[in-house]
């Protein structure tokens, strides 16, 4: 593993030299225009196709190409437009009543009806039918078939994020089909009602699609253009670069800032670069038996952040696509904002100036959890040595470093969060701050207003609750929000692409050009 | 020699024994399975469960002569990332790998053997430095430094050969060169020595003496007898490639077991890592085994010692 990690980390040097050298003699466009296929590669397998049963990226894409679900949030808009339902209302504070789309069929030529909300929904609710991320399925109590075309789902609390999960993770099965073939002849055999069907699928290398010739008309995805699509899953970053220059990808995602730099310049590439929902800050363990007592006191919170040049690292390093963030959240989410909320500007004097008020004029010393974006972590680290808080890195895979986190072990946290693309605060400030595993505040004001937040279904009161308890924790210096992550793709030129802060790769919206 | 084969089986027993229980260790001590199974965001709840679904919370001997006693009996257990029988996995990747693995070797030898052999007769000479520096080239250079440069030749400039892939002959191509090529010093060194040897040999000289051509005495008389050695080698080597190959398969997206070790790797995908080092020290142990065997049938004198 420590070979393999090695290597992985001369791969990385060596990369910019190849595509350096690449550059000059790439030859022409080979884009797979004239075959009408999409090829794109991911660097991840998913583990089960059937979306309930895997929690990576490329899972969540495949799903909705593959499966729809009720309603559909209009990326750019944030607007909720029915899909396999046509329209909804809230009967009362915890039941929503459906209505179904009539005429849609299951790629197996199965009918889409009630059955197939009322099977599904009460499958993936079931505890005991270990849905891979429980998060995203554990808020439904049940759902009940009305009529053929009319379904209630009702939920275990009041719970205003429902139809931001019904528009997201949460796609229709047949009901006949999932019943007799279960989540694993579901993976081994996808039958949705999606815009794409699969042809065929090798598991953890490849899978074949092909367009929904069937699909619905008039619907909020619109008819898909290109006729096929191809997954690849190519573990290794530079070989999917590789694939790129020699024509043999259509589609990367995820692409190092530096390499992203380089494709931009070759002839028949271009690089999209956008926001993601995903953003950065740094969680400090303030906690009784924090490894680093000092964190206990608000003057070295302070420090902390006033230490770190933000805007700096935003332009320099994490690039083009990203802003500075104030409070703990996404601000496309629901009830994310950094109103009243205390800004802190990169000041390290006062920084040291607090730091010394605090009882450490000679500096501190801590140490600083992270695994993903080392580049960014370097930066912060160098940003914090600058004030004098030398902060020693620990550099681990994200399951370690959480096992370390809740385990009352880790000081300094360097983190990310891509709240599952659920455009609710309800899935990501909560997470930090209301006492769940990964709480390192524990404050109780804090924890109080997220649920209040979370559980009321008042719009405003909702957003009151989680104003103030952004104000509290940025007021506390309780953590440290640091920026939003872009993504970068590479397409080959011939491609019409559009990236989305959701990182969701909208394959039936694109067209040649 | 059947003690002899007794002696050395019961020790490749052990060692398969010793490196099982290793390696089931050390993936313990390298982080919590149901942590890693749970997933981004899971909730404390999740992971306890997972944790005692998968019986994670058990002692760790407990655990250990368990996955043993079923894997023994053929149960290697199901992943627990790509939730299915982990034996049908494992075994459908290894033909590729064992593939590459013998393709790798015998590239090694095709090129080992000439340079070797050139190496031996113009001993000292400018012929013997070039051969020499190509075996320290090939030992130096790191296989997932020389794939890529392989990749920006052949795949990116030339636009011979696809980049990534296992459909067809051409997708094992450049792996069989970078995996080769790091196994092919060993056999030359190892042939140049014996060569030098064998050529000093009276026979050769006799042999030199009847008017042969120099073509027969080097590849005939000479050559025959500089090779047993590498036999045995190659049993060794080719078990080196076979668990070499996980850095090869990754880059090239090869669809086998070194591939599929990544990515249990990254999934902590426990009951396929540990499958599959078992399955490859097991491989590496009978190969060296059969190679010990080989070796003293060749040469009486090992038996005794």
């Amino acid at each position: 593993m420590e070979a393999l990690s090695s290597a992985r980390a001369g791969l990385n040097i060596v990369a910019g030299t190849l595509l350096a050298a690449a550059l000059g003699i790439a030859g022409p466009a080979l884009a797979n225009k004239k075959d009408d296929t999409i090829r794109f590669a991911y660097d991840q397998a998913p583990e089960n196709i059937d979306p309930f049963f895997n929690n990576v990226r490329s899972g969540v894409i495949i799903g909705a190409q593959v499966w729809d679900t009720l309603v559909v949030r209009n990326p750019k808009t944030n607007e909720y437009k029915g899909n396999l339902a046509t329209r909804w209302k809230q009967i009362d504070d915890k039941t929503i009543e459906f209505d179904l789309r009539q005429g849609v069929k299951f790629h197996n030529g199965e009918a889409f009806d009630a059955d197939s909300v009322v099977y599904t929904l009460n499958f993936v609710a079931d505890p005991a039918n270990k849905v891979t991320t429980q998060a995203n399925v554990n808020w439904i109590d049940k759902a009940t078939k009305i009529d053929k075309y009319k379904v209630r789902v009702t939920t275990k609390q009041v719970f205003p994020a429902a139809i931001e999960y019904l528009a997201g993770p949460v796609v229709m099965h047949p009901a006949k089909y999932y019943a007799e073939v279960g989540p694993k002849g579901m993976s081994a055999k996808p039958v949705g009602s999606g815009p794409y069907k699969v042809t065929n699928y090798v598991q953890g290398k490849s899978l074949s699609l092909e367009r929904n010739a069937d699909y619905f008309k008039g619907g909020p995805k619109g008819t898909p253009k290109i006729s096929k699509l191809e997954i690849r899953f190519i573990p290794d970053r530079q070989t999917q670069m590789a694939e790129m220059l020699s024509g043999g990808a259509d589609l990367i995602m995820h692409v190092p800032k530096d390499q992203a730099d380089q494709a931009g310049k070759v002839p028949h590439l271009q690089v999209v670069s956008g926001e993601t929902m995903r953003i950065v800050f740094m969680q400090l363990n303030s906690t009784d038996n924090t490894p680093t007592p000092a964190l206990k006191d608000i003057r070295v919170r302070k420090a902390i952040t006033h230490a770190i040049d933000r805007e700096s690292i935003v332009k320099n390093i994490v690039g083009a696509g990203s802003r500075v963030l104030h409070t703990q959240c996404f601000p496309s989410q629901f009830g994310c904002t950094d109103e009243g909320a205390t800004r802190y500007k990169y000041d390290p004097a006062l920084a040291r100036k607090l730091l010394a008020e605090a009882g450490f004029p000679n500096g501190l010393d801590t140490e600083i959890f992270a695994y993903r974006e080392r580049n960014q972590t370097e930066a912060i680290i160098s940003n914090l040595q600058a004030a004098g808080i030398r902060a020693k890195l620990t550099f681990s895979q994200y399951a370690a470093m959480r096992d370390s986190i809740r385990a009352g072990k880790a000081s300094l946290t360097h983190q990310t969060w891509g709240s599952f693309s659920v455009n609710d605060v309800s899935a990501s400030t909560p997470v930090w701050f209301a006492f769940e595993a990964d709480d390192i505040t524990r404050d109780p004001k804090a924890r109080d207003l997220l649920i209040k937040g979370n559980n009321s279904v008042d719009p405003n009161v909702r957003k009151d609750a989680y104003r103030e308890a952004h104000k509290l924790i940025a007021d506390n210096a309780y953590s440290v929000p640091l920026w939003s992550l872009p993504v970068y793709y590479v397409a080959t030129r011939d491609l019409n692409f559009e990236a989305y802060p959701d990182e969701m790769v909208r394959f039936w919206e694109m067209t040649w050009k | 020699m059947v003690g002899y084969v007794l002696k050395r089986l019961g020790l490749a027993i052990l060692v398969a024994l010793a490196v099982s229980m290793i390696a089931f260790l050390l993936l313990r001590l390298s982080g919590d399975p149901a942590i890693a199974l749970a997933g981004e965001g899971a909730r404390q709840a999740d992971i306890e469960l997972i944790r005692k679904t998968y019986g994670f919370d058990r002692p760790l001997p407990v655990q250990y002569v368990e996955w043993l006693g079923k894997t023994v009996r053929g149960d290697f257990g199901e992943s627990v990332y790509f939730r299915s029988p982990a034996a049908p996995l494992i075994f459908s990747k290894l033909q590729t790998t064992m593939m590459l693995g013998v393709f790798a070797l015998a590239f090694a030898l095709f090129i080992s053997v000439p340079l070797g052999v050139a190496a031996a007769v113009y001993r000292n000479s400018w012929i013997d430095r070039l051969c020499l520096a190509l075996a320290v080239v090939g030992q130096a250079l790191p296989n997932f430094f020389f794939a890529l440069l392989l990749i920006m030749i052949f795949s990116i400039w030339l636009r011979w050969l696809p980049v990534s892939g296992s459909g067809t002959w051409q997708h094992f191509v450049m792996p069989t060169i970078a995996l080769g090529y790091y196994a092919a010093p060993a056999f030359m060194r190892l042939i140049r020595a014996g060569m030098i040897e064998v050529l000093e040999a009276d026979y050769i000289r006799t042999a030199r003496a009847k008017g042969l051509p120099a073509t027969q005495v080097i590849f005939k008389h000479a050559l025959r007898n500089a090779v047993v050695p590498v036999v045995a080698l190659a049993a060794v080597q080719l078990g080196f490639l076979l668990g070499g190959s996980v850095v090869v398969e990754t880059i090239f997206a090869l669809d086998g077991l070194g591939y599929l070790a990544y990515q249990s790797i990254t999934f902590k995908d426990f009951p396929v890592m540990q499958n599959i080092v078992l399955l490859l020290s097991v491989i590496y142990v009978v190969l060296t085994l059969a190679s010990d065997i080989a070796n003293a049938w060749l040469d009486p004198r090992i038996r005794v010692a």
